[in-house]
């Protein structure tokens, strides 16, 4: 598959504090990429460097093998974390001048302000100022200006803050039915169940560094660590001496196990001695305690 | 420079279209004229209303016989000075005037006593008229006749004329060129602290908006600061149009008014040989006519218009830079002062010295130094500049808004980014001194 965004050794300096060391990342067409990282890993300054916000130190970013240059504004779609509309302009005033911003003609602007706005069923609201919106119905807006010029790459800074569940989910869902057309999207967030959920492919950044890449299946088949939750209902209450974490409720066992050099099938029949299994089941951790154990790993450094 | 196009429409329409531009636009040459106007009637009212003001006169001299005039009026009741001061106190009397007795070689002594401050002018008349009183007494006693000391009475005007380097003469009176300077000086101040508010406000709009992120994604930050000045900018010029229109339509009414009126007014001086103070001020209007004709209106909108142009770039670009820096307009005041400071200079500049003196050294200095030229050139340019003069001036504005808008664009693109820090003069300084 083609990479969208290739990045290569990317170092970005603020003074002499590192913002981003050596970075490499491959975006690959037409998936869902999640960019993570605690805050002030360095997300937003990579972003702001793919958006041609500020310049990069060292390094190089391909677009399609083609490095990044002032033509690539009308391939990316950005919506950065803090964001906002001009209150006092009218929906439709504001979409067309954001369009040809991004390199629009003035018909295309129209034609496509006109398409959005009838797609979302949002037409009533063209000669309306953005101050007369409620939030919900400005983020919508805010979300057509992003699109509107229906870039290759879209960049989303943490789309779901400040969103309420409504709302959060209707942009969850725009951003799947726009992979669906074969849009690129990038986006960073801390929601790691919307990650889990939507990304195929993710990137974690701690203290400027990558400490984690690949895609999701990867990531989480890679931190696996053979244990194994095993529940149990016996008698006399034996439970194998290099179990940990052990619960009881209602009379059933719940601890983990580890593997070791033992198949599966093999640690089964030596837990089946002590008694009922009735839980038996890999322990694969979540993106969320990848990304903690990442966090901790590099703290303790 | 397509992007730049956008956004100077953008800046331009968002402020022409509110009704608030209207309104200042047709509203502001109206006010200021009625402003003046209220000032002068209520001087008018003072001196009109008030009652005549009385002085009780001491003189122990004798020599002394002031005329009253319509404002104030000499008692001489031949009491003592303590009757006098209580005659003040009491209010009978406006101020009481004390005349010892004097040695008018050298007069010495004479005190004016009032309840109030006496208003310079009147202090000033005072003392007029009572060395006029002590040079006709030592003219008299020096033996020349009385009738020959008031035969020698004349009054004087100077009419000035400046030449040309062309050859060319122009009727020139101090107090129009004067006039012109102050109201073309003020105009340019006003100016940019109106428009150069609007740039810092739009900037800190799209700061604190978070606007600005989108926008920088899409245009370089150089281009759209660029882009805010001048679309800014031709808001004021198109103000600027509608107002010389407004007062090119107004004058001409006016003048047309008044040149019907004045064969008639000096037929009626010729016919009443009494009305010769009314023809000396007639006199005075037709030179001002003259000088008004003699000045190159052309020349005079053109410089007004280049030097409105250049200051409110230099500015302009700092007006952006300061916008960006900050997270509110409250918190602006600490970084206005570079800007106020050469400001202020150049205003007070033009009262002090150079429509005092338009050929000094400083008034030279003032009109060539970039941050100080705007208003001190339009202050200058109705009494004439040498084109050399006008030509350095002109090259270095350029210059200095070249540099003023170079030194604002590497704060601004760095300032729109950065919110909720505590911005100061050495975070500035970093700023510059980053590359990126």
């Amino acid at each position: 598959m083609l990479d969208i965004l290739t990045i290569e050794g990317l170092h970005k300096y603020y003074g002499v504090q590192p913002a981003l060391t050596n970075i490499d990342l491959a975006i690959p067409k037409g998936c869902i990429f999640g960019l993570l990282g605690p805050n002030g890993a360095g997300k937003t300054t990579l972003i702001r460097i793919v958006n041609q916000i500020i310049d990069a130190d060292a390094g190089n970013i391909l677009v399609k093998g083609q490095a990044l240059s002032p033509r690539h504004i009308k391939d990316i779609g950005y919506l950065p974390e803090e964001r906002g509309l001009y209150k006092r302009m009218k929906v439709g005033e504001q979409l067309l001048y954001f369009a040809q911003l991004k390199g629009l003609s003035a018909h295309q602007a129209k034609e496509k302000v006109k398409f959005w706005l009838e797609k979302l069923d949002i037409e009533a609201w063209k000669e309306k100022k953005i101050e007369d919106l409620s939030k919900g119905m400005a983020q919508k807006v805010q979300f057509v200006a992003t699109v509107i010029h229906e870039p290759e790459l879209l960049i989303l800074d943490e789309p779901f803050s400040g969103f309420d569940p409504v709302n959060a989910e209707i942009i969850k869902n725009e951003i799947i039915s726009l992979k669906e057309k074969g849009t690129t999207v990038m986006l960073s967030t801390h929601r790691m169940d919307s990650v889990e959920l939507l990304c195929d492919n993710i990137a974690m950044i701690n203290k400027s560094y990558k400490v984690l890449d690949g895609s999701v299946q990867d990531v989480k088949n890679e931190a696996r660590s053979n244990t194994f939750v095993v529940k149990l209902r016996n008698a006399n209450g034996a439970v194998p001496e290099r179990s940990w974490g052990l619960k009881e409720e209602f009379g059933v066992k719940r601890f983990k196990i580890g593997l070791g050099e033992m198949a599966p099938n093999q640690l089964l029949e030596e837990l089946m001695a002590y008694g009922e299994v009735i839980g038996f089941e890999e322990e694969i951790p979540t993106i969320e305690e990848i990304f903690i154990g990442k966090v901790k790993e590099s703290e303790h450094e | 420079m397509n992007k730049v196009l956008l956004v100077i429409k953008r800046e331009y329409l968002a402020r022409v279209r509110k009704k608030s531009f209207l309104l200042a636009t047709l509203l502001t040459p109206l006010i200021f004229p009625a402003i003046l106007g209220v000032f002068l009637w209520i001087s008018l009212s003072d001196d009109g209303e008030e009652a005549l003001k009385i002085i009780e006169v001491v003189d122990d001299s004798g020599q002394f016989f002031l005329e009253s005039n319509g404002q104030h009026a000499f008692s001489y009741s031949d009491i003592s000075a303590e009757e006098a001061k209580s005659m003040v106190k009491e209010g009978r009397r406006f101020g009481y005037l004390y005349i010892p007795p004097i040695d008018l070689t050298d007069p010495q002594g004479i005190v004016y006593y009032s309840m109030k401050n006496p208003s310079m002018g009147f202090v000033e008349h005072l003392e007029k008229e009572l060395k006029r009183k002590i040079e006709e007494i030592r003219l008299y006693d020096s033996g020349i006749d009385p009738e020959v000391i008031s035969s020698l009475k004349t009054d004087v005007s100077v009419q000035s004329i400046t030449i040309e380097a062309g050859g060319e003469e122009k009727v020139s009176v101090a107090g129009v060129n004067y006039a012109i300077g102050f109201v073309l000086g003020i105009l340019i101040y006003t100016f940019i602290f109106v428009y150069g508010t609007q740039i810092m406000q739009g900037v800190i709009e799209e700061k604190s908006s978070r606007i600005i992120e989108i926008l920088v994604s899409s245009i370089k930050p150089f281009q759209l600061m660029l882009g805010k000045i001048i679309g800014i900018g031709a808001v004021g010029l198109t103000q600027f149009l509608i107002w010389i229109v407004l007062i090119a339509t107004v004058s001409t009414i006016v003048m047309g008014y008044f040149g019907m009126q004045m064969p008639q007014q000096q037929a009626l001086e010729m016919a009443n040989p009494e009305a010769a103070r009314a023809m000396a001020q007639s006199s005075d209007f037709v030179h001002i006519m003259q000088v008004i004709q003699g000045i190159d209106f052309v020349q005079l909108v053109l410089t007004f218009l280049f030097y409105f142009l250049g200051g409110y770039l230099l500015y302009g670009a700092f007006f952006a830079a300061i916008g960006a820096a900050v997270d509110s307009p409250s918190d602006a005041q600490q970084f206005m002062f570079p800007v106020t400071i050469p400001l202020m200079a150049s205003y007070f500049g033009l009262f002090i010295f150079i429509l005092d003196d338009p050929g000094s050294n400083v008034s030279f200095w003032l009109s060539v130094i970039p941050f100080t030229s705007p208003i001190a050139m339009v202050g200058r340019a109705s009494f004439g500049i040498p084109a050399m003069e006008l030509i350095l001036s002109m090259v270095m504005l350029i210059a200095g808004f070249l540099f003023t808008t170079w030194l604002a664009a590497k704060i601004y693109r760095i300032g729109i980014l950065v919110h909720g820090t505590k911005v100061n003069y050495k975070t500035l300084w970093k700023w510059l001194k980053q590359s990126n």
